[in-house]
């Protein structure tokens, strides 16, 4: 009982220990490739590649005033972007990255994750009304709008995956693609997940709660250092997470069909395929300019809810006629 | 395709002179007192320009704008000279002279009033009832010079803080900082400014709130990632809608007009690079062109194809810089990178031209500095052939973007009749749908004896303003190309006393030669006494500069008319009712350079 607890302990001391440096280095990343497609250098300077250019900034950032603003409300400004991080990290718990590895093998873990992502609005939202600024306000009430829209149908993509796979626990639902990937039933599924993805992790086209040319910063105006780290991170471990959670729950997790699934681990397999998404999302970055906050929701209420409920409706009928 | 062009047979433009049109304004009001301008002033334009009594001014104003049948319905520029130390003025002449400067297009006719005002009585009516655009000049004129003008909706500071003592335009107003005080900011003093600062919605007859709700008051700039400089602009919003907004401008004052008449002729040429500064050598375009009107003297043909193909490549780096930014102002990251390699390409031409890259200070009263490197030709080839290219793909990137085209297709639309009310020239205008280039309508430097096309929008909104420049691009090239197949051999500066700095050839073996060289090079031209107002098509719209000679080494009176002032002055009309994404895009659809607004 001790060892397996302790056993515990270290899996999630080692799990935290990795993925914050993975974030941090994300950033490097990202950077470097945003600056392969837009024809020029990126961070090249600190180390080989530029590769400690994270570890410069984060110094840097280590080294900044810890300001608060007078006019803020202190207790809510501080606590903001720690409920922001500490949301996308506890995710993380539920996230089976190899048949071994992984914290807790909840049985409503799906369940988890979506709940998480809600909670993780009120740290923008905070954040927004915290401040007492107007740039940060307005990011805020963006940010709730379209979080709370996105989330709606971001719960039903995924009803699909578990309508065929009878399970909300994601070790489970990992398993139950052995024989073949869900993408090929849930494309349409993992299209609106996507999508509610990117919109929850506030990433381009849907950076709208930090839309810099019009908000300047959104609901960070006001943050600078380490609270200003915090959301950093959050937001590439939000990154991370959804590209996790699109890997197990349309593309197999860890699994890989022979023979290519005995020339690496499983885990390996895992973060190659998360690293894909996570290209993806970068690349999404640097192509696409913004809508309009109220296209936005439109897109989403408009467009996203009835396909989404399309798509489980079909799911459905095909699961129960036994085509699925 | 092989153009011809032969800048021989180029001439300027010339305007139709005005019997016609005066008899037309008497015959509709035989009471108006219009005074021809006399010799002694020397107005060397073509446009026919009239002295008028004070009390006139309003039925005058009123005729031209509202009862000719082909009205004069653009106030191209209004503006002000301080006469008290002029030595050639005329005998209508007083302390004051406002100076307005009308635009028929029915007509393609301008015509100038000139009204003059004693110190005793600095006041006179306001023309904004008539063209709104002329709000915000008789507010520089107050802030200037102290003109009160009556029934003004809001005279207040434009350019200068609200806490300025004094008219910086007038002659008795010191213009070196040798000449004052030093500055000193003590904090009491500060916090006046500060407190200056604040914005009173009251004093703009705003309200704090609606029936239902409370209005925000947002305070966009002047330090913003997407006005474009530094430029103010208060938001009324209920939500993320606009109700109203207040631009704030001058914040950029560098107070260029007064400078000119500190400098000499010659040594203004640099200043002038700054007033657009995505412009280059197109902001020294008109100023040039003005002083050798003045000095008679006429220009190579090998210097005008050298000005009109390095004002090109000057427009095609504004567009370029526009493009890229206006496409980052809705959240696309990457076209202004590839577009800034494309005008890295062509600063790199630049460089090998002049030996700078955005300022080059270029052109020459007579000329421009120097010959062309060896091998230019390669360079601008080159060029010529690449960038049609790149522009196919950012065509992909950016206009078919369905992103994009849902935030700019009628977003920040207004028609042609409001474009010409509220003063808006080039792209702007052009997009709404009127095809009224200068280039074109007034060919001036040799641009008629060039074959281009004038591109033009429908709907007048962020979209179409963005088309038009991008079509602009392509007709740039069309230009540039044609003045790399036909460069004229000969000199690149007119051989004339004037010409500054002179050709040098025959200064070390001729001492009438070399004494004009070393005098003008010193002490700078002596431009002859006259007036003159010259305008280009410039990357953003009519810039023209109207300046006064009164006979000397420097100028009396520069004033510049820059075209970014009156486009911004009507954002409050477009914006009512946009979200603030749509401010940003229609800012960004503007064009606008705050040097070029606040000079």
């Amino acid at each position: 009982m001790m060892v397996e607890m302790l056993w515990k302990l270290f899996e999630i001391t080692t799990i935290i220990a990795l993925l914050i440096p993975i974030a941090a280095m994300l950033v490097w990343v990202e950077r470097r490739m945003i600056g392969i497609w837009q024809d020029r250098c990126g961070p090249n300077r600190v180390g080989p590649f530029g590769i400690l250019q994270s570890l410069a900034d984060l110094l840097k950032i280590l080294g900044k005033e810890d300001w608060i603003p007078p006019f803020s409300d202190r207790l809510v400004f501080v606590l903001a972007p720690v409920i922001g991080a500490m949301c996308v990290l506890m995710s993380f718990a539920v996230v089976p990255f190899s048949p071994s590895i992984g914290v807790s093998d909840l049985n409503i873990g799906l369940l988890f994750f979506l709940a998480m992502a809600s909670l993780a609005v009120y740290s923008v939202v905070l954040a927004g009304w915290a401040s007492n600024s107007k740039y940060a306000l307005l990011g805020g009430m963006r940010a709730a709008a379209q979080t709370v829209s996105y989330e709606v149908f971001m719960g039903l993509s995924v009803m699909g995956v578990v309508l065929l796979t009878g399970s909300f626990n994601l070790r489970e639902i990992v398993l139950a693609q052995v024989d073949g990937w869900l993408i090929q039933s849930q494309f349409v599924g993992f299209f609106i997940f996507l999508v509610a993805g990117i919109a929850e992790s506030h990433r381009l086209p849907f950076d709208l709660p930090e839309a810099e040319t019009e908000l300047t910063a959104g609901f960070h105006t006001e943050y600078s250092g380490l609270k200003f780290a915090l959301f950093f991170l959050g937001e590439y471990l939000s990154v991370t997470l959804i590209s996790a959670m699109s890997v197990i729950l349309f593309f197999g997790g860890w699994l890989m069909p022979e023979p290519l699934a005995s020339w690496l681990p499983p885990l390996l397999w895992f973060i190659i395929k998360v690293m894909f998404f996570v290209m993806f999302f970068i690349l999404l970055r640097t192509s696409l300019p913004r809508p309009r906050f109220d296209q936005l929701l439109k897109f989403g209420w408009v467009v996203m809810l009835p396909l989404a409920l399309l798509n489980l409706l079909v799911t459905a009928v095909l699961h129960l006629t036994g085509v699925l | 395709m092989a153009i011809q062009v032969d800048m021989k047979a180029s001439n300027d433009w010339q305007m139709l002179q005005a019997v016609p049109l005066l008899d037309e304004i008497i015959a509709l009001s035989p009471k108006l007192n219009l005074q021809p301008v006399s010799a002694v002033e020397n107005i060397v334009d073509d446009i026919p320009s009239y002295w008028l009594e004070k009390n006139q001014l309003m039925k005058l104003m009123q005729v031209l704008k509202q009862e000719l049948a082909q009205p004069f319905d653009m106030c191209f520029d209004l503006t002000a000279i301080d006469e008290s130390e002029r030595e050639h003025q005329s005998l209508l002449s007083q302390a004051f002279t406002v100076s307005y400067h009308l635009r028929s297009y029915q007509r393609n006719q301008d015509i100038r009033i000139k009204v003059a005002l004693n110190t005793k009585d600095k006041t006179l009516e306001s023309v904004c009832s008539l063209w709104p655009n002329a709000n915000w000049y008789e507010r520089e004129v107050w802030d200037m010079f102290g003109i009160v003008f009556e029934n003004h909706p809001h005279l207040s500071r434009i350019l200068m803080p609200d806490t300025w003592q004094g008219h910086p335009l007038l002659k008795t107003h010191p213009a070196r900082a040798t000449e004052m005080d030093p500055f000193t900011l003590p904090p009491y003093q500060q916090d006046k400014e500060q407190a200056a600062l604040q914005f009173n919605p009251e004093a703009w007859g705003m309200k704090r709130q609606s029936k239902d709700s409370d209005f925000m008051f947002l305070n966009l700039g002047p330090n913003h990632p997407s006005v474009h400089g530094a430029f103010r602009i208060v938001l009324q919003m209920e939500g993320e809608e606009i109700v109203d907004c207040v631009p704030d401008i001058g914040y950029h004052h560098r107070g260029a007009e007064k400078m000119g008449e500190r400098q000499s002729w010659h040594s203004y040429i640099p200043y002038t690079d700054r007033i657009d500064y995505l412009g280059g050598v197109m902001n020294n375009f008109p100023y040039v062109m003005a002083v050798e009107k003045l000095a008679g003297i006429t220009v190579p043909d090998r210097a005008k194809v050298i000005r009109i193909m390095t004002a090109e490549m000057f427009r095609i780096l504004s567009h370029l810089l526009f493009y890229g930014t206006f496409a980052q102002d809705l959240g696309a990251l990457s076209p202004i990178f590839y577009m800034f390699i494309d005008r890295e390409k062509l600063f790199g031409i630049i460089e090998a031209f002049t030996g700078a890259r955005m300022h080059p200070s270029w052109f020459r009263i007579g000329g421009v500095a120097q010959d062309l490197p060896k091998g230019w030709q390669g360079l601008v080839r080159d060029y010529v052939n690449y960038l049609p290219k790149r522009l196919d793909e950012y065509e992909k990137m950016v206009m078919q973007n369905s992103i994009f085209k849902q935030r700019t297709v009628g977003i920040g639309a207004y028609s042609t009749q409001e474009a010409i009310d509220w003063g808006v020239t080039g792209p702007g205008l052009r997009a709404t749908g009127f095809s009224w280039d200068l280039r074109k309508q007034r060919p001036y430097g040799g641009y008629d004896q060039l074959d281009f096309e004038v591109p033009l929008g429908h709907n007048g909104d962020c979209y179409d303003r963005c088309r038009v420049r991008v079509e602009e691009m392509r007709q740039s090239i069309r230009i540039i190309e044609q003045c790399l197949n036909n460069m004229p051999e000969g000199p690149y500066k007119a051989e004339h006393p004037q010409t500054t700095p002179p050709l040098k050839d025959r200064t070390m073996r001729d001492i009438d030669t070399l004494i004009p060289h070393f005098l003008n090079v010193s002490w700078g031209p002596v431009i002859p006494a006259g007036e003159v107002s010259i305008s280009v098509e410039a990357t953003k719209g009519i810039m023209a500069y109207h300046l006064i000679s009164d006979g000397s080494t420097m100028s009396y009176r520069t004033r510049i008319r820059t075209p970014s002032f009156p486009h911004l002055q009507m954002l409050p009309l477009i914006s009512k009712g946009q979200m603030v994404a749509d401010l940003i895009a229609t800012l960004g659809s503007v064009d606008y350079v705050m040097a070029d607004v606040d000079r």
